[in-house]
């Protein structure tokens, strides 16, 4: 992996649960992250997979300190961030940028749009002198493929499409190291969805950015990722290469969520084999002992309700190597093929 | 056949002017069969719907041309009197967001139940014990007491099996559902989408499946039909469909998802934006964004050529897009 530019340990966010107006106790906690560890490499894709409530957007929201960790440690190019304030702090804050899922309600519908990709500046001046913004904000346009004479118009007068292309002209401008991008897609009509997928991988290459991708939609986030977390109930519970992720996955909750994608082939339906889970994911507000996936695991055991796995390689994968070899917080992790492609998966265990 | 649409047309009136929002559509679906209508936003597939099962806002929509045939019958000419006995009895919608479908002061129980004192002239306490096989055979956990539950207090994934349970509730011979599971996420939706097609299965209903989403359409449908800018561009068995498109749209939409099952770098995006439909360009619709684009595009609006196979194609090329 490239020099890591950002470092996350155990970082945990609970929102207190309070009862009474005047005599305020509290009653508990929504454990909305609780224990997440990663590491973005220097031009690396990290991709967090998770279906609603895993907490995904509350990492997002952490890592560009929107809201500060209840514990937990982000170090920023070796620094940890999570103390910082004031001048340090807005230094942090201007080299780790986001783009938000939703063009509609992400920008101001009362600016123009050249105000809105220029806001930046304000805020830190020293980014580009006062003389010379109007033509960065063109400049910015022009990348994100928009037409820079459209800096006067309003984001009403926009497609979904064109607002997101806004918005990641807005987080571009201060020339951030890291994007956080936050469900970036997922708004977006099919066509118009590869044409900014494409926009993004684009400018990576062209400015050398690192991006933390978060999204529910598996087969974006393979596209895009070098490496993959899949987050269930505030926690990943599986992380590594894309391929090995996708191909090899051994903890079963990643098994059941790639079974569970429609692939446009019509000729795999009877080729693949669902595991359709029961139930519904745990409120975080009760999260079940030991392993919290095995409320809904079709292999859970007593052992699972004692004692929380760890993210770690299963020590049966250990010494053999390969790209099951990855880190898996189950404590019966095992490989199954997970999409009948063309050609079943090589030294897969096969369905049980 | 169970249901057949002929040249449907409907008309919004706006500010700006006229949009035609769907203009001269037609597909026709059996029973037992799975059509899937495959468009984005704004391509006309949910007001098809609507238009269909009679619910079209007017003002400011307006059918002003078309066919609806079920089941031999035209319902465009029906009394409204007659079609309320129609919906809900023989055809029934299931709708994407089933939080603001289903009416937040009452149980479910109570919604449940109300489609059988109204339509089947049941007691309420009979109603209600309906209520609870239904909730059971949509796999509620301890139907028994949550039939008192309102709807808020449900998931959303219980929420789409409660509506789908009063959509089935009396046995329709045709149901229409509408992006019914965008808005879950993938392992309740592969709960919800299996759940639905056991049901078809069972009750041998037909099914029209309106979606974006081309891997839930590869996954159950039995024809396609590919809406873009009002009018149907290419329909299809689903299978030839995806192998070999004969239309350059459904090439482009096919071309243009990641796929779990492959990776690769650039996607093949289609470019530009769909029509708005107060202007929607003469000629075919398809001709600004489409690489195949010759000057006949620009002037002459292709029908719905037949293509061999039972499919057709609303492309002059279409012999071209089909070798690829």
């Amino acid at each position: 992996m490239a020099e890591p530019i950002l470092e996350v340990t155990g970082l945990v966010k609970h929102y207190p649960l309070t009862r009474g107006v005047l005599l305020r106790r509290q009653i508990g906690a929504v454990k909305a992250v609780d224990g997440v560890d990663f590491t973005l490499g220097r031009g690396e894709t990290l991709g967090l997979v998770g279906e609603s409530g895993c907490g995904k957007s509350t990492v997002a929201r952490l890592l560009c300190h929107l809201e500060r960790p209840t514990a937990g440690t982000v170090r920023f190019k070796g620094e940890d961030v999570t103390a910082l304030s004031g001048r340090a702090l807005k230094a942090v804050r201007r080299a780790v940028q986001m783009v938000f899922q939703d063009p509609y309600t992400s920008l101001n519908p009362r600016m123009t749009v050249g105000d809105i990709v220029g806001e930046p500046f304000e805020i830190h001046p020293d980014a580009a002198p006062k003389g010379d913004r109007r033509r960065r904000v063109r400049e910015l346009l022009d990348v994100v493929g928009l037409d820079p004479d459209y800096a006067g118009r309003y984001p009403h007068q926009f497609s979904g499409g064109q607002r997101q292309r806004v918005g990641i002209a807005r987080a571009l401008a201060l020339r951030p190291e890291i994007v956080v991008a936050d469900e970036p897609v997922s708004a977006l009509d099919v066509s118009v969805q590869a044409q900014v997928v494409n926009l993004l991988a684009r400018l990576q290459t062209e400015f050398g950015l690192s991006y933390v991708f978060i999204a529910h939609d598996l087969s974006v986030v393979r596209h895009i990722s070098d490496r993959v977390g899949v987050m269930y109930l505030g926690r990943i519970v599986e992380s590594g290469p894309a391929d090995a992720i996708y191909d090899h996955p051994t903890h079963p909750y990643t098994q059941a969520l790639l079974s569970a994608v429609p692939v446009p082939d019509p000729g795999a339906r009877d080729r693949r084999e669902r595991i359709i889970l029961t139930g519904d994911v745990p409120s975080p507000a009760a999260v079940p002992s030991g392993c919290r996936f095995r409320t809904r695991c079709w292999k859970a055991r007593e052992r699972c309700a004692r004692e929380v796995p760890a993210l770690a390689v299963p020590s049966v994968f250990r010494d053999a190597g390969g790209p099951a070899a990855h880190p898996s917080a189950c404590h019966f992790a095992e490989e199954r093929p997970a999409v009948a492609a063309g050609e079943p998966g090589d030294n897969g265990n096969g369905p049980g | 056949m169970l249901l057949e649409v002929r040249d449907l047309r409907v008309e919004f009136q706006t500010r700006d002017g006229v949009a035609r929002a769907v203009d001269g559509v037609g597909y026709a679906v059996d029973a037992g069969e799975t059509l899937a209508v495959l468009g984005e936003s704004g391509s006309g597939k949910s007001v098809t719907a609507q238009a269909v099962m009679g619910i079209l806002d007017t003002p400011p929509g307006r059918i002003t041309g078309g066919r609806v045939l079920f089941q031999g019958r035209d319902l465009l000419t029906l009394k409204e009197s007659e079609r309320r006995r129609i919906r809900g009895a023989a055809m029934a919608m299931i709708f994407q967001d089933a939080l603001s479908a289903l009416n937040p002061v009452l149980t479910v129980g109570d919604q449940l139940g109300e489609m059988f004192v109204v339509h089947r002239g049941m007691s309420r306490r009979d109603a209600r014990a309906r209520a609870v096989e239904l909730m059971e055979r949509v796999r509620i956990p301890a139907a028994a007491q949550r039939v008192r539950d309102y709807p808020h207090q449900f998931s959303g994934g219980m929420r789409q099996r409660i509506m789908i349970a009063m959509a089935l509730a009396l046995r329709p011979a045709l149901v229409i559902a509408d992006e019914p599971t965008t808005a879950l996420d993938v392992t309740v939706q592969a709960q919800v989408m299996d759940l639905l097609a056991e049901l078809r299965r069972e009750y041998r209903m037909g099914l029209i499946l309106i979606t974006h989403d081309l891997g839930v359409v590869a996954d159950v449908a039995d024809r396609i039909a590919v809406m873009y800018a009002g009018r149907i561009v290419e329909s299809a068995p689903v299978h030839d469909l995806y192998r070999a498109p004969a239309h350059p749209y459904t090439r482009g939409l096919l071309d243009s998802v990641p796929r779990l099952d492959r990776r690769g770098r650039e996607l093949n995006a289609i470019k530009g934006l769909p029509p708005n439909p107060l202007r929607v360009p003469p000629g075919c619709s398809f001709h600004p964004r489409c690489p195949m684009a010759q000057d006949v595009c620009r002037t002459d609006e292709p029908p719905l050529y037949e293509v061999p196979g039972g499919r057709g194609s609303a492309c002059h090329f279409w012999r071209e897009c089909l070798r690829g």
